[in-house]
């Protein structure tokens, strides 16, 4: 990049002769602005009085029902209930498609006969399976895991089953030639080479999971989650609730993607020099 | 090359065993079905959903249905390449754009489309305006991202040459840039139509339009008819399929392919 060279040169220099801690207070401070931007667009529209306040609430009102729904503990027991369902469903999914996807890896029946299936099932939206599976599975819980878990499993076969093909056949051979038995060639060689496959179909899946869980919650009417308490502000016109409600979920997301995946990443294949951070 | 060819008969053996896999799965549906274990106004047999299917093709009701989703998918798909495509080139280029909207689209990126879709409908009423804008939101994501790396990742050799050579701005970004974006441009379509394409079923299924194949799934619930709801499953897959493969696999041969361009930027 051309102006990045340029850019470069005269900005940090000064910042740097400092300390560390001035620079990375601009860089916050930089990060900061454009929220700060929007914040007041959308104070000023809100006070302007054109839309009515109870659809278009000032940002205090969002903060205070955030305030007020976490102190009384009514968000914090949706949060939990949502999450609970996001892991278990995604646990399912985990277990089923990394294990479907390695054996579609090593076996070449099982791929023949299940690569179909999959890929009839993989483009349908999860939302469309959601009327089908509360017919089958009633209203409830039972539904709403299981079409989550549902949603999660393609990516993860997918992944899974790329990555398995993908392990370099001269690892496999050169094992063998060392004398690896099945078991230690697939624990010590198969599994940690396709791992960062296997992770990035995870991270996939729960990024699904994740999307898909807010609308179940709406149609498999449950009694305590975060689509549902959207949906049900909707109700009583409780957009402050409702923007609340939004915001915790966004919140969720970026941690489960940069905590806990970045991590994961982390501590196993970047460690293991097999990708770059 | 010359290993596909050596693989011919494996290659056949491998359709023959999925065809095979594919009539065993839809004869031990039939079998469950027929069987009676559960209803069959819950699990139908295979010919009725397929005379459904027939039916509501004929009777023009299901295209119309596929029509209406079509349309409010392709609206609110095309209003965000309209603003993504330019926003994620402009942050490719411009630091200060980068700088003030790259923090708000991570932020705004893990919110999942359909949690806005009851205060679109407050702010915005029932109705399309509302699964147009939802699924824009949900395709928009992945155009910018996609976009702004493309721009990035131009080679510099490439810029530095058709500058050497002369190339003014507009030549540079219309002959270079563009084109050398093209591979992860179109990655971004793909992702952002796989999510509008998602997001359009669900926002149907809450507005509660009158046409459009997510309501008439969710509409077939209420009278327990699972024939219509799997009919509209395997439209809608069909739909999704044939734009994965035809649309976008032909703007791929013509563009990046055609120019050896996926394995240059790979080289």
């Amino acid at each position: 990049m051309q102006e990045t060279v340029s850019d470069a040169r005269p900005g940090p220099e000064p910042a740097q002769g400092r300390s560390g801690a001035q620079a990375r207070w601009q860089a916050a401070a930089r990060t900061a602005l454009p929220f700060l931007v929007v914040g007041v667009l959308w104070e000023i529209t809100a006070h302007l009085g054109q839309f009515p306040p109870r659809l278009f609430p000032p940002l205090e009102d969002v903060a205070a029902a955030l305030v007020r729904l976490t102190v009384a503990g009514i968000l914090p027991r949706h949060a939990a209930e949502t999450l609970l369902r996001l892991l278990v469903g995604f646990g399912l999914a985990a277990i089923v498609g990394v294990g479907l996807g390695i054996v579609m890896g090593r076996s070449r029946l099982a791929e023949d006969v299940l690569l179909p299936l999959v890929s009839i099932g993989a483009p349908i939206p999860g939302a469309a399976y959601a009327p089908l599976f509360l017919l089958w599975f009633g209203l409830g819980n039972i539904s709403a895991v299981l079409l989550v878990g549902f949603v999660a499993t393609f990516p993860i076969i997918f992944n899974t089953w790329t990555g398995v093909k993908a392990v370099k056949e001269i690892w496999v051979r050169s094992a063998q030639a060392m004398g690896a038995d099945q078991s230690r060639l697939f624990r010590l060689v198969i599994l940690p080479g396709a791992l960062p496959y296997i992770l990035a179909g995870l991270r996939l899946g729960l990024a699904q999971a994740w999307r898909i869980l807010v609308v179940v919650e709406l149609l498999a009417a449950v009694p305590w989650g975060l689509g549902w308490l959207i949906f049900g502000a909707r109700e009583f016109l409780n957009t402050d609730v409702m923007l609340a409600a939004i915001v915790v979920i966004g919140a969720i997301g970026l941690v489960l993607e940069n905590l806990v995946f970045r991590r994961l990443e982390q501590s196993t294949v970047v460690r293991w020099g097999m990708m770059v951070a | 090359m010359s290993l596909q060819r050596t693989m011919s008969p494996q290659r056949l053996r491998s359709i023959v065993r999925g065809t095979l896999a594919l009539l065993l799965a839809a004869a031990a549906y039939e079998a469950i079905a027929r069987s009676g274990i559960f209803p069959k106004a819950l699990l139908p047999a295979l010919p009725k959903v397929a005379g459904t299917l027939l039916d509501m093709l004929a009777d023009g009701s299901m295209l119309r249905h596929a029509f209406y989703t079509l349309a409010r998918m392709l609206a609110g798909f095309a209003l965000a390449v309209v603003i993504g495509l330019p926003l994620g080139i402009l942050m490719g280029r411009v630091r200060a754009v980068e700088g003030f909207f790259l923090p708000l689209v991570s932020a705004l990126m893990p919110i999942p489309s359909l949690a806005w879709v009851p205060v679109f409908i407050l702010w915005f009423g029932l109705g399309d305006t509302v699964a147009v804008l939802v699924v824009c939101y949900a395709a928009l994501f992945p155009m910018v991202l996609n976009a702004w790396s493309g721009v990035r990742s131009v080679n510099q050799l490439w810029l530095r040459a058709a500058g050497a050579m002369g190339a003014d701005e507009t030549a540079l970004f219309w002959k270079v840039m563009l084109p050398g974006a093209a591979p992860f441009i179109i990655a971004g379509l793909r992702q952002a139509f796989q999510r509008s394409w998602i997001a359009v079923v669900g926002a149907e299924m809450i507005t509660s339009s009158d046409w459009g194949l997510g309501w008439v799934i969710y509409d077939a619930k209420e009278f327990l008819n699972a024939d219509v709801m799997l009919a509209s499953l395997a439209v809608i897959g069909a739909i999704g399929f044939l734009f994965e493969r035809l649309v976008f696999g032909s703007l791929e041969r013509a563009t990046v392919l055609r120019w050896g361009m996926v394995w240059a930027t790979k080289g």
